[in-house]
């Protein structure tokens, strides 16, 4: 798989609906997303945050294809968590009987439905990823954080040092790739062998990356020094974050949500 | 009036051991003394390790002077309280531009240096905005950095220093990376920035085209400065910058060697107009009689 195909985490830019909304809403809704997606037990109640997944991918004007394309890097541990599932959950009705192990109705049922919550919650929390800019996101977590630097927390520092982080991942890959052909052109062998064999044709490729990143760091801070940086203090924020109505209504809309599924469970 | 000032500079890159001890002592610069007066265009030349990025980064504080002294606009960069206002008064970019740029998109990082000179955000915008108007990538302000050019890169970089409206660039090698278009799109919005706004340039440079159209060239050799003078003044001098293994540009060097085999031509021509001019004189000169 190509590194560069990896859409999790990535950000479009847009001016959605969802785009607009305050970031520090949205992290705290996500979490929000998550309790209501773990919170309803039946397929009837997860189907209530299944539609509303859809109906925020409308609303931010990304297509549905992400959805699947999001699938790509998880499908391990979907499959991992599917056969798990799949033979180790016991019932009374025997669907198949393969002799050294029986499959259950019930196993197929809690197979498709981790299978559906987990697909559920990366679509979920991608949403915020793709409608938020990094720098939006890193000042939202920040000021999430605000309050424990009182206790000494580096919110500030630890907000920059994302904000870097998510800067350099495209450099990076970009960097890794070159290394790798310049392995290979000397005649490295990357995609053949066992995991052992392979694993060890990544050390040429790694110590390389290694040093030129910190070679990047050592230069990235006489850079910053050289633009008056001096930690978060006296620090002001060209973009302010700011709450408006629709950040409310999306709140009152999450809250109906579980309340909804609340209601479901019981049903 | 002058806005650097340099005297007596020495400096030495210092290893100590686990205990402190020197082990190892390096000089880099020796006894430079050197006076830059406002808005003028310095192209400093030299070959690798003659102590010409040493130089620069002592131009706004990020390396201390071992001996000697250095004053941006009066103040000393020795002064730890003033350090903040001599890196805002003297620019630097440098030479890779991905290794300048610390946020995900143009206009975010163009206002990392307004943001830490804690501006309000409305003086930020302002800034910010004149600053990627000024080099060309105001287009390009949501893109992410990784996906424009070398040259629109390296002009971000810039946009990103100007926006702390500094008096004073100092531009180490910074299209040592480029390709030609890169180039003359950065050599072209230096020159503006010398020209339009009066901004101080020391260029940094291995291409002595580049150096070709500044207003004083400085040749640094071995930690110091040999010559100092008008592009004129030091390319007329080919011998000696090919003693400290620098080239001149390609039309002085075919005057320099059409005077060696013995012609009579003017040895002080840096570009390409005058060139042509001396060769024209030349073929009427020297027109066959039969």
């Amino acid at each position: 798989m190509n590194l560069k195909d990896i859409t999790i985490g990535q950000f479009f830019p847009g001016d959605s609906i969802v785009h607009r909304m305050d970031g520090r809403f949205k992290l705290v809704l996500s979490f929000l997303f998550i309790i209501i997606l773990f919170t309803a037990d039946n397929f009837r109640a997860l189907f209530i945050p299944c539609a509303f997944i859809l109906m925020a991918y409308t609303a931010c004007e990304i297509s549905y294809v992400f959805i699947f394309k999001n699938m790509r890097p998880i499908m391990p541990i979907l499959i991992f968590t599917g056969i798990i599932n799949l033979f180790f959950v016991g019932g009374n009705e025997v669907l198949w009987d393969l002799g050294f192990v029986q499959i259950y109705l019930e196993g197929v049922r809690t197979c498709v439905f981790v299978i559906i919550r987990i697909v559920a919650l990366i679509t979920g929390m991608s949403i915020v990823t793709y409608t938020t800019s990094p720098i939006t996101l890193t000042d939202s977590i920040e000021s999430l954080l605000s309050p424990l630097k009182k206790l000494n927390f580096p919110a500030h520092e630890l907000a920059m040092m994302m904000t870097i982080a998510l800067r350099f991942i495209p450099t990076l890959v970009e960097e890794t790739d070159k290394i790798m052909s310049a392995q290979k052109a000397r005649g490295a062998s990357l995609d053949t062998g066992g995991i052992a064999k392979r694993a060890k044709a990544l050390i040429p490729v790694l110590i390389p990356l290694f040093i030129s990143a910190f070679k990047r760091a050592s230069e990235l801070a006489t850079a910053m020094e050289c633009r008056c940086y001096r930690g978060g203090e006296g620090r002001t924020k060209m973009r302010q974050l700011k709450s408006s109505k629709i950040d409310y209504l999306v709140s009152v809309l999450m809250l109906c949500t579980l309340g909804m599924v609340i209601l479901v469970n019981i049903a | 009036m002058n806005i650097i000032e340099v005297k007596n500079l020495s400096y030495s890159y210092q290893h100590f051991d686990d205990e402190g001890n020197l082990i190892e002592s390096a000089p880099a610069l020796l006894e430079i003394n050197l006076d830059i007066p406002k808005g003028q265009f310095v192209a400093v030349l030299g070959h690798n390790g003659s102590g010409k990025s040493t130089l620069a980064k002592h131009l706004n504080g990020i390396l201390k002077p071992t001996k000697g002294g250095v004053c941006v606009n009066k103040m000393d960069v020795n002064d730890e309280t003033l350090i903040y206002d001599i890196r805002q008064t003297v620019g630097m970019v440098f030479q890779n531009p991905d290794n300048q740029i610390v946020a995900s998109t143009v206009e975010e990082d163009v206002a990392f240096a307004p943001e830490n000179l804690g501006l309000e955000p409305k003086e930020i915008r302002l800034r910010i905005d004149k600053a990627m108007k000024t080099v060309g990538i105001y287009e390009f302000r949501r893109h992410a950095p990784h996906r424009l050019s070398g040259g629109q890169k390296q002009r971000v970089a810039i946009a990103g220093v100007i926006a702390m409206e500094p008096e004073c660039l100092v531009l180490d090698e910074i299209t040592a990376m480029l390709d030609p278009k890169g180039r003359k799109e950065i050599m072209n919005t230096v020159e503006k920035l010398n020209r339009e706004k009066g901004i101080t340039v020391i260029l940094i440079t291995h291409y002595m085209e580049e150096a070709v159209n500044s207003d004083r060239v400085l040749v640094m050799d071995k930690g110091r400065i040999i010559m100092d003078g008008t592009p004129k003044q030091i390319f007329s001098r080919v011998e000696t910058l090919k003693n400290v293994g620098l080239d001149v540009p390609p039309v002085t060097e075919l005057m320099h060697l059409l005077s060696q085999s013995g012609l009579k031509v003017k040895n002080d021509v840096i570009n390409e107009e005058e060139c042509v001019e001396e060769l024209l004189r030349l073929t009427e000169l020297y027109k066959p009689t039969n």
